[in-house]
C-alpha cells in the first residue's frame, strides 16, 4: 500500500452554499501516475466529482487545474513532479467564475481570444495552389501556434484577474502575435490598433507566471513583448 | 414532454471536430442558420491529437505527383472494399481542400521553395505501385491535427458559426414516416434538455476507440452519433474493420505517429533486427498499418519481443539525429519523454499495436447522405441524416486506413457534406413535423437513466466491456473466441439496461455523460463484435486464425449491420469510378 491524500476543491452549486475541500486517500500502489489517472479512479469510486478531460495526453486542454498551488494539465502531470509530502490539492483555475468542483466557467477566457480577430486575413485573392512561405517566415510561427487555450497561463496572471475583461491576457496574446508574425496576414496594421490602448497589452507587467507554467513550453511574454515592439514602432 | 424548450436550426452538426467544422465553415458561409453541437469545446476534439498529416496530391514534394496514384494506394490499403466512386472524390478533390486550409492559416511546414512539406507515409507509391515510394503526407511538423482542428475552429469563429460547446446529442428524433427531424441534446452546464429540430442532421461524432482497453484515442471517443443511429435502427457498414495502430505507446497507449517511420525511424525486435524486411520487403515498415501491426504481433508471439515480458518492440530514431527530431517530430519527443520515460534521440521507444481508428460507420453517399437498405437490399437514403468523418463510412477506407487520409476525409466530406445540404435547404425540404410521442420515444433513454434507484456502476461495466474487446476482438480473430464475446456482449447488455446513475443533479454532471456514453459504447462493441464473426475471411484489418485467406468470391463487399435484427448483411463496393479505370483486386503486397 502507498497511499496518497487528495484534497479536492469541490461545489455544486444545487447543494452546496460555498465551497469546501474535501479529502480522499489514493492507494498509488507506488506507481508514478499522471494526476488525470488520479482523478479518473477517484472518479470511478466518487461520481459526483466532477472534472473536464478529454486527449489524455497534453494536447486537448481540457483538464487545465491547480495542483499544488501550480497552474498545469492533470493528464501530463505525474504525481512524481508535484506531490509534496504524500499529499496532493487539486483546485480549479483561478480567477474564473467555477461551475462544479474543478471546471470553471470559461467564457472570459475564450471572449479574450476571440477578441484578437485569432484568423489570419489577407485581402489579397487567394492563388490557386498554396501561399508560398519560406521555411524562415514559416519558422517565426513556432512557439506560438501549439498553443491548446487551456487557460492555464491567463489563469496564474495577476494583471488578467484585475482586468480579465480589459486585458486580452497571455493566451490571447500569444494568438495575437501568432497571426502579427505570419508573412501570409496582412491585417498587421488593423491589428495593432486594436490592441493600443492603455489595456489589452500594456497591463502585462512582465510577472512571468505564464511562462512558468505553460504546460507546452510556450512564452506568452516574448511574444507581448514583440507586439510591444510593433506598437512602439508603429507610433513612432 | 410538452414543457421542454426546443432550438429550430436549418442544420444541426453533432460533433465540433474536423469534419464537423468544415461542414459547418460552409454552412455557415451559406448564411444558413446552423449550430455545432458538440460535448466538448471544439478545439478539445480529437482531431487535435492527429500527428503526422494530410495525405493528398499537392504536388509539392513531387511535381509529377497525381490524384490517381494516390487513388490506387487507398483502394490498396483499404484490402479493395474501398468505394471507389468515393476514394476518386476524396483523392480529386483533396487539393482544392487542402489548399483551401492553407488560405484559411493552417501553418504547415514548408519545403525551402516554399511550398506545403510532405512527408512518406506507409502504402505511399508513386506510378500504381510502379514508382517507388511517395512522400504525399502534408504536414505541420508533428502537430498537423491540433493546426487544422485550430484553423477551423478559427475560420468558424470569423464565419460567425453558431456554437452549442458542451451539449451532449441523448438521441435522434424521427418523424412518423422515419425522417430524421433533429435530436435531443442535453446541456452540460445546466443539465437542461432541449428537443434540437432541423431539417438536416449531421453526425460528425468521429470514433469510438474507447470500446477497447488500450486505445490511442481520447477518452471521449465513444461513438455517440453510432450508437444515435443504431438506436433509431439504422444500418452500420464494416463495423468489424478497426485499424491497430502499429506505433502506441506500451502501456500509456498514447499515439506514435506513422510520420516517424515516414522520417527513416524503423521498428526492431528484441535481437536488434529490423523484422519488417522480412514481412514487405519492398516497403519494409512502410507497408499498410494493418501488414505492419500483424507483423509486430508476429515477432511477440514467436518470442522476439523486448522488454521483461516480451510484450512489445521498439521504434528506433536516435539515428535521425537531433536536428530532424527537433523540427520534424517535436511533438513525438515530447510525448515519448512524458509517457515512455525516453528520449528518442538516445533510446528507441517501446510500442505496440493498439486500437486506433474505425473504418466502418454511417453508410454514406460521397455527399454525406445515410444510407439504409430498402426490402429488397437497395440503398435508400435516409431523409434528414447525414454522416462525414470517421463516424462515417463512405468507404474510402475499406477494410484499412492509409495513414494521413482520416484527415483528408474529414475536410473533403465535411465539405462535401456541408454543400449538398447547401443546396438540399436551398431547394427546399419540407419533412413532418415529430409528434409528441416521436420525441418521447427519443427521450426514453435519458429518462431511463434518470429514473435508475439501483444496479451496478457506470465505471465497472464499461471496464468489463473494454476488456471482452480487448481480448475477442483484437488484431487476431478466431470463432470460437468471438463467439464467447458476444455471449458476453449480450449478458453485459441486459446489465447496462439495468444500471445505475446514482448522481441525478443537473450541473455539470459528467457522471450522466458518462452514463449516455456507455449507452453508446455498447452499440459499438456489439455491432463490431456480430459483424467481426460473420464475415468469414481475412481482409485488411480484419484478420483470423481460422479463415486466414481473403475470399473475394464471398466478401468482396461491404458488411451491413441491422441493429433490430442483430444481423448482418451484405452491401455491393462501388467498382466504377467516373473518370478512371476500375482498379480490379489483386494480391494485396508491400
Amino acid at each position: 500500500m502507498s497511499m496518497l491524500q487528495v484534497f479536492i476543491y469541490r461545489y455544486n452549486p444545487e447543494t452546496d452554499s460555498a465551497p469546501y475541500m474535501q479529502e480522499y486517500q489514493v492507494d498509488t500502489q507506488g506507481r508514478d501516475l499522471m494526476v488525470l489517472n488520479v482523478l479518473e479512479m477517484l472518479k470511478a469510486e466518487d461520481t459526483t466529482l466532477a472534472y473536464r478531460r478529454s486527449c489524455r495526453e497534453g494536447v486537448c486542454g481540457s483538464d487545465g487545474m491547480n495542483m499544488n498551488g501550480k497552474n498545469g494539465l492533470a493528464c501530463i502531470t505525474s504525481l512524481s513532479e508535484v506531490v509534496k509530502d504524500g499529499k496532493l490539492t487539486l483546485r480549479p483555475l483561478p480567477g474564473l467564475p467555477v461551475v462544479r468542483d474543478l471546471v470553471v466557467d470559461m467564457a472570459l477566457f475564450y471572449k479574450q481570444y476571440e477578441r484578437i480577430q485569432p484568423y489570419l486575413q489577407n485581402d489579397e485573392p487567394a492563388p490557386a495552389i498554396e501561399r508560398l512561405q519560406s521555411p524562415k517566415e514559416r519558422d517565426k510561427l513556432d512557439g506560438l501556434y501549439e498553443c491548446i487555450l487551456c487557460a492555464c497561463c491567463s489563469t496564474a496572471c495577476p494583471s488578467f484577474w484585475w482586468n480579465p475583461d480589459k486585458f486580452v491576457g497571455p493566451a490571447g496574446l500569444l494568438q495575437a502575435y501568432r497571426f502579427l508574425a505570419d508573412s501570409r496576414d496582412t491585417a498587421t496594421r488593423e491589428r495593432l490598433s486594436d490592441l493600443e490602448d492603455p489595456f489589452s497589452v500594456f497591463r502585462c507587467r512582465g510577472i512571468m507566471n505564464c511562462v512558468a507554467v505553460c504546460p507546452k513550453g510556450l512564452n506568452p511574454t516574448r511574444a507581448i513583448g514583440k507586439i510591444r515592439e510593433m506598437l512602439l514602432a508603429d507610433a513612432t | 414532454m410538452s414543457n421542454m424548450r426546443s432550438l429550430t436550426f436549418d442544420a444541426i452538426i453533432i460533433g465540433g471536430g474536423g469534419s464537423g467544422l468544415r461542414a459547418a465553415l460552409e454552412l455557415a458561409k451559406s448564411g444558413k442558420k446552423t449550430a455545432v453541437l458538440s460535448k466538448v469545446f471544439p478545439t478539445r476534439s480529437h482531431t487535435v491529437s492527429a500527428q503526422g498529416g494530410i495525405t493528398c496530391a499537392i504536388a509539392s514534394a513531387d511535381p509529377n505527383d497525381d490524384w490517381r496514384w494516390h487513388m490506387y494506394d487507398t483502394v490498396k490499403g483499404g484490402d479493395y472494399i474501398t468505394d471507389q466512386d468515393a476514394a476518386e472524390y476524396m483523392c480529386s478533390e483533396g487539393p482544392k481542400a487542402v489548399f483551401e486550409l492553407e488560405h484559411m492559416g493552417l501553418p504547415f511546414s514548408r519545403f525551402d521553395n516554399g511550398r506545403i512539406y510532405q512527408r512518406p507515409f506507409g502504402g505511399q507509391s508513386k506510378d500504381f505501385g510502379k514508382g517507388g515510394q511517395a512522400a504525399r503526407t502534408c504536414a505541420a511538423a508533428d502537430r498537423t491535427g491540433h493546426a487544422l482542428l485550430h484553423t477551423l475552429y478559427q475560420n468558424n469563429l470569423k464565419n460567425n458559426t453558431t456554437f452549442l460547446n458542451e451539449w451532449f446529442a441523448v438521441d435522434l428524433v424521427k418523424n412518423a414516416n422515419g425522417d430524421v427531424v433533429g435530436c435531443i441534446a442535453m446541456c452540460i452546464e445546466t443539465g437542461e434538455v432541449v428537443h434540437v429540430k432541423s431539417k438536416a442532421t449531421v453526425l460528425a461524432t468521429g470514433g469510438a476507440g474507447r470500446i477497447y482497453a488500450s486505445t490511442t484515442n481520447a477518452l471521449i471517443n465513444t461513438g455517440d452519433g453510432i450508437g444515435m443511429a443504431l438506436r433509431a435502427g439504422f444500418p452500420m457498414q464494416d463495423m468489424e474493420m478497426w485499424q491497430f495502430h502499429p506505433t502506441g505507446i506500451y502501456g500509456a497507449g498514447v499515439l506514435v505517429t506513422e510520420g516517424c517511420r515516414g522520417e527513416g525511424g524503423y521498428l526492431v525486435n528484441k535481437d536488434g533486427e529490423r523484422f519488417m524486411e522480412r514481412y514487405a520487403p519492398n516497403a519494409k515498415d512502410l507497408a499498410g498499418r494493418d501488414v505492419v501491426a500483424r507483423s509486430m504481433v508476429m515477432e511477440i508471439l514467436e518470442g522476439r519481443g523486448c522488454g521483461e515480458n516480451g510484450d512489445h518492440v521498439f521504434l528506433k530514431l536516435d539515428h535521425l539525429g537531433e536536428e530532424v527530431l527537433g523540427k520534424r517530430l517535436p511533438g513525438i519527443s515530447e510525448l515519448s519523454k512524458i509517457f515512455a520515460h525516453v528520449d528518442p534521440t538516445e533510446a528507441p521507444i517501446p510500442v505496440v499495436p493498439t486500437c486506433h481508428y474505425m473504418m466502418g460507420g454511417v453508410p454514406t453517399n460521397v455527399h454525406g447522405q445515410a444510407i439504409m437498405q430498402d426490402t429488397k437490399g437497395k440503398d435508400k437514403v435516409i431523409n434528414g441524416l447525414f454522416a462525414c468523418g470517421e463516424a462515417a463510412c463512405v468507404s474510402v477506407h475499406g477494410a484499412n486506413r492509409l495513414g494521413g487520409n482520416s484527415l483528408l476525409d474529414l475536410v473533403v466530406f465535411g465539405r462535401a457534406a456541408g454543400m449538398f445540404i447547401e443546396n438540399a435547404l436551398n431547394e427546399g425540404v419540407d419533412y413532418l413535423d415529430a409528434s409528441e410521442s416521436d420525441v418521447d420515444s427519443a427521450m426514453q433513454r435519458i429518462t431511463r437513466w434518470n429514473e435508475s434507484s439501483g444496479g451496478e456502476s457506470v465505471a465497472d461495466l464499461k471496464a468489463e466491456l473494454q476488456g471482452i474487446m480487448q481480448t475477442s476482438f483484437g488484431v487476431f480473430r478466431q470463432e470460437d473466441n468471438m463467439q464467447e464475446g458476444v455471449k458476453q456482449l449480450a449478458d453485459l447488455r441486459e446489465r447496462i439496461a439495468n444500471a445505475h446513475l446514482a448522481d441525478k443533479s443537473g450541473a455539470f454532471n459528467t457522471a450522466r455523460v458518462e452514463a449516455l456514453e456507455l449507452d453508446n459504447l455498447m452499440e459499438v462493441a456489439e455491432a463490431t463484435a456480430i459483424a467481426a464473426l460473420e464475415r468469414k475471411e481475412s481482409r485488411g484489418a480484419h484478420s483470423r486464425y481460422d479463415y486466414p485467406d481473403r475470399d473475394d468470391v464471398n466478401w468482396l463487399k461491404h458488411s451491413m449491420y441491422f441493429p433490430a435484427q442483430k444481423k448482418v448483411g451484405k452491401r455491393d463496393v462501388n467498382f466504377k469510378p467516373k473518370t478512371v479505370d476500375t482498379f480490379e483486386p489483386k494480391v494485396r503486397t508491400y
